[in-house]
């Protein structure tokens, strides 16, 4: 069969078909709270059931993690098919991209990003013409290599048939255009987003390999600058990272790969999975190379599966030798003082395990949700047991960013350092007077290395709190006494 | 039909949620899917200017979150239950419950629920704003204009009080200073300022005193008029309407001479101020006259405004009417009632004919980009959004941010309002130059 056979087979088979949540496919929740050790247990056994809070704060939703995703692919195309107000993470992803181009020595140009703007009249009687309006200026505008259309809770609930559209508008312009079922309200998991993009990129862009390059490793990644090839090269390695910052050719390609890997294991599941599934690209189920232990393992796999057996362990021991005394610095600075991480699984994972082999005392930590398992099923993936296999009784929080509940739990906890990821939570933390440290570049603290780099990073922030003690000084929470003394996850319902 | 935009301007009506968060100790209660409230900040907030979530912003934004369940079944329930636990763990004076698109699309019957919590004695108030409502200049007016009529209730009018209605909240990022700015002012003229947003405001004491003031002074080009039309109706206010942004020498005066006969001051003492501050202006204004005479040449003699009408007049004006700029073409970007329209193209051609310029009114940045493209050698200042970056890079134009969404550059307390507001844009227009060239 050819190749282009091949392409137009994938494309039937997949044709229309929507992400699964996580909910569903990977048993996500989004409310915990115990031991580390006990959600490992209960996951495995597949007895982790959702916790609902009676009292929320806002979350994110899918179609922002799916936006990220797609609109830093260079030469596509992002158009949602929503209200104007879905696009208010288009100024981010602006930047980001912008950014992220004047890092890598590329033009700096405006992400390619449209709405078509839905009113109250679309919504009663349907706005499919000004999708189809919309491809074609988005065409026209831009010429792109590829047009994602990102659905919303609006076109979800109106029954907008994103498909149809598409596939006049696909044969007619001769781009792949893919929908993106990240409809806001179809998961309280937004990680379901990742899953909806990196769907769309397998079902429309990702094809047939033509020449295996077993020596390119796919790495799954956000936006952070390229540590990897520190791990890699010293072995004959080179990695591919995607999705951010790439061109539509090189997403075709992903095919090709000796392996797929990721910087977060719960940000690439289901494209790895797919990838190894459908093209034969094997996955690397091991948590990702942060920390010593993991950063061993994790090479051991990738070297395994490339033939690359015979100079791994040499360089993992050089490396490790070549950090050691700056590392023994760094650990006696950093002992007993008390760090917690609030983050999402599973880099947060992976921020727990490095702050542990710096000397912090980890005192809890608190991940915006939990997958039961991953899209690979091999336990083996499992980045929570990874991080805490010396600490199976670490105090553990599952809670999709609720700052009320971490205010709460923070201010008795009182730690030193808290690593915090998502945008617009360090504030909460900081006007406690805690230092906050927002994980900006998310692969700073990737393999050995990294840990120096990171140490670094958390040396100096940690040199100077005073800007948490003038927010501590000068600014107030917004809850109330009563709140601040109830016991922290009172809000959390029972498991269901 | 609305048009698709590139590069939208503007989001949507739920993005009031941050004029609420712009009133002190307001707390806003999202009924709605769980990704908007953070998109909303994002957009609005934080990547425009870096304003940040403040008190009940960004991270305590309360919400429902709804899911598929609600979606199906209604939410009404799950509403009451985050109101009951707002009220417990949110420490506020006021809570306002927004609908988003899911909620007002499955028809939850929002107001019923939150007229309980209110006659129980909660101060609570309830707003329509799914996002296929309107832009958020629309959700604006609708949070404002439901807390005016949920809320307040009659009171004793106190002399010389002004209601101050100006430019809408985070959307733009000197909606603070400009307030600031307007107090200032109009103290010199004697009065009183009543603020209902921002630091300079007592919250939800400033907005149980609307309906004490003797005037609603709406300074923007269009919202703020349904509320001053609303409260003229409920406590018989007038209001004067100031469309243009008051900026520089000339138009700061006109703006507070027209204050200053509808707020019946005393002319005399404000021709006392206004001398006071246009010497401290025109100091200024020579001082940098040197500058302006002696690097014309390397200088955009051109200027283009893609903003809304009210910065977009207001600059005009100074540019045009003060420094000898020439309009190349504007672009009106908030989408103004079309009723407004012959009126904006007046304010715009104020000047004389040979100053006038193309207007467009369009939100789309393919539009934008495409009618700027027909001025291949003018290289001119553009002054509008940070989308407007690439077209300047294109035309080899000088560019500076002052408009939604602003994600290059960080505002705090900076205004572009009154004598001081054109010094300031001076000094941002030429020191970014006078930068880029070196």
């Amino acid at each position: 069969m050819s190749v282009e056979q091949q392409i137009r087979q994938r494309d039937a088979a997949n044709s229309g078909t929507g992400v699964q949540i996580r909910e569903r496919r990977l048993g996500s929740i989004t409310g915990f709270v115990g031991t580390a050790g006990e959600l490992v247990q209960i996951a495995r056994a597949g007895e982790l059931a959702e916790r609902e809070r009676s009292f929320t704060q806002a979350g994110t939703c899918s179609s922002f993690c799916a936006t990220l995703q797609l609109s830093l692919i260079q030469d596509a195309v992002v158009i949602n098919h929503a209200p104007a107000g879905c696009a208010g993470d288009f100024p981010m992803f602006n930047l980001y991209n912008r950014y992220g181009q004047g890092k890598r020595n590329l033009a700096r140009q405006n992400a390619r990003l449209l709405t078509t703007n839905l009113n109250e009249q679309d919504t009663i009687f349907g706005a499919t013409h000004k999708l189809v309006d919309a491809i074609h200026k988005a065409f026209r505008a831009f010429q792109p290599k590829a047009i994602f259309v990102t659905a919303s809770c609006t076109s979800g609930i109106i029954g907008e048939d994103l498909e149809s559209v598409i596939e006049e508008a696909e044969q007619e312009l001769g781009i792949p255009i893919a929908s993106v079922n990240c409809e806001g309200f179809r998961s309280q998991i937004w990680a379901t987003g990742w899953d909806a993009a990196y769907n769309s990129i397998l079902r429309k862009i990702v094809r047939p390999p033509l020449q295996r390059q077993l020596d390119t490793i796919n790495i799954i990644t956000f936006i952070g600058d390229d540590y990897f090839s520190e791990l890699l090269q010293p072995i004959g390695l080179k990695p591919n990272l995607v999705v951010p910052f790439t061109g539509v050719k090189q997403l075709e390609r992903l095919s090709e790969a000796g392996a797929t890997a990721h910087m977060c294991s719960t940000l690439g599941t289901f494209l790895a999975a797919g990838l190894e599934r459908e093209y034969g690209v094997p996955e690397v189920k091991s948590p990702p190379p942060y920390g010593l232990d993991s950063t061993d393992r994790w090479l051991r796999e990738v070297a395994n599966l490339t033939g690359k057996g015979a100079q791994v362990e040499p360089f993992i021991a050089a490396e490790r030798a070549a950090i050691a005394p700056q590392l023994e610095i760094h650990r006696q600075r950093f002992a007993g003082r008390k760090a917690f991480v609030a983050a999402g699984p599973s880099h947060g994972h992976s921020s727990m395990e490095v702050l542990q082999d710096l000397g912090f005392d980890l005192v809890g930590s608190c991940m915006f949700h939990h997958d039961a398992r991953l899209d690979h099923g091999d336990p083996t993936g499992d980045s929570l047991q990874a991080a805490t296999r010396h600490t199976p009784g670490l105090s553990y929080g599952v809670c999709n960013k609720q700052a009320f509940e971490l205010v709460n739990l923070l201010r008795r906890i009182q730690p030193d350092l808290v690593v915090v990821r998502h945008p617009s939570l360090a504030l909460s933390i900081a006007k406690l007077g805690i230092p906050a440290v927002f994980v900006d570049d998310e692969h700073i603290a990737l393999g050995y290395r990294g840990l120096l780099r990171y140490a670094h990073k958390l040396a100096n922030w940690l040199a100077n709190p005073a800007l948490e003690r003038t927010l501590a000084r000068t600014t107030k929470l917004p809850y109330t006494h009563w709140w601040l003394n109830q016991p922290p996850f009172s809000m959390l319902g029972e498991p269901r | 039909m609305s048009t698709i935009l590139q590069h939208p301007r503007h989001l949507c009506a739920l993005g009031g949620q941050q004029s609420v968060v712009a009133i002190p100790r307001a707390i806003p209660i999202l009924h709605a899917g769980p990704g908007c409230g953070f998109k909303l900040h994002t957009g609005l907030g934080s990547y425009n200017g870096f304003q940040g979530g403040c008190y009940s912003g960004g991270a305590a934004l309360v919400g429902t979150n709804v899911g598929e369940k609600e979606i199906v079944f209604g939410g009404e329930q799950r509403l009451r239950e985050v109101i009951d636990g707002a009220l417990k763990v949110m420490d506020g004076d006021l809570y306002v419950v927004l609908s988003g698109c899911a909620t007002d699309l499955v028809g939850d019957d929002i107001e019923n629920v939150v007229t309980q919590y209110r006659r129980q004695g909660a101060p609570i108030v309830y707003a329509a704003t799914g996002g296929f409502r309107g832009s958020n200049l629309h959700g604006h007016e609708t949070i404002v204009n439901a807390i005016v009529d949920q809320l307040l209730t009659p009171q004793e009018k106190i002399s010389g009080l002004v209601n101050v209605w100006s430019t809408v909240p985070y959307y733009d990022p000197f909606w603070a200073g400009n307030l600031t700015a307007i107090q200032d002012l109009l103290a010199g003229l004697g009065l009183r300022t009543n603020l209902l947003f921002g630091p300079d405001s007592d919250g939800i004491d400033s907005w149980r005193r609307v309906p004490a003031a003797e005037l609603n002074l709406v300074v923007s080009s269009w919202t703020g008029l349904s509320t001053a039309k609303l409260l003229n109706e409920r406590y018989g206010t007038p209001w004067l309407h100031w469309p243009t942004l008051p900026i520089g020498g000339k138009e700061t005066s006109r703006f507070l001479r027209a204050v200053t006969e509808a707020a019946h001051v005393d002319g005399q003492a404000t021709q006392a101020f206004l001398d006071r501050q246009e010497k401290r202006y025109h100091y200024y204004f020579e001082r940098a006259a040197d500058f302006f005479l002696e690097f014309r040449w390397d200088l955009p003699s051109h200027y283009v405004t893609v903003t809304d009408a009210f910065y977009g007049t207001g600059i005009s004006r100074l540019l045009s009417g003060e420094f000898g700029l020439l309009p190349l073409r504007h672009f009106v970007t908030d989408q103004p009632p079309l009723e407004q329209h012959e009126a904006i193209q007046q304010q715009f051609a104020v000047l004389s004919s040979e100053l006038n310029a193309p207007l467009t009114f369009t939100a789309d940045g393919d539009q934008i980009t495409a009618e700027l493209r027909e001025h291949p050698d003018s290289a001119p200042l553009i002054l509008g959004s940070a989308w407007e970056r690439d077209i300047a890079a294109e035309l080899s134009a000088c560019h500076l941010s002052i408009a939604s969404p602003m994600m290059d550059r960080l505002v705090a307390s900076g205004s572009y309002f009154g004598y001081n507001g054109a010094l300031r844009l001076i000094e941002d227009i030429y020191s970014m130059i006078l930068s880029a060239v070196q």
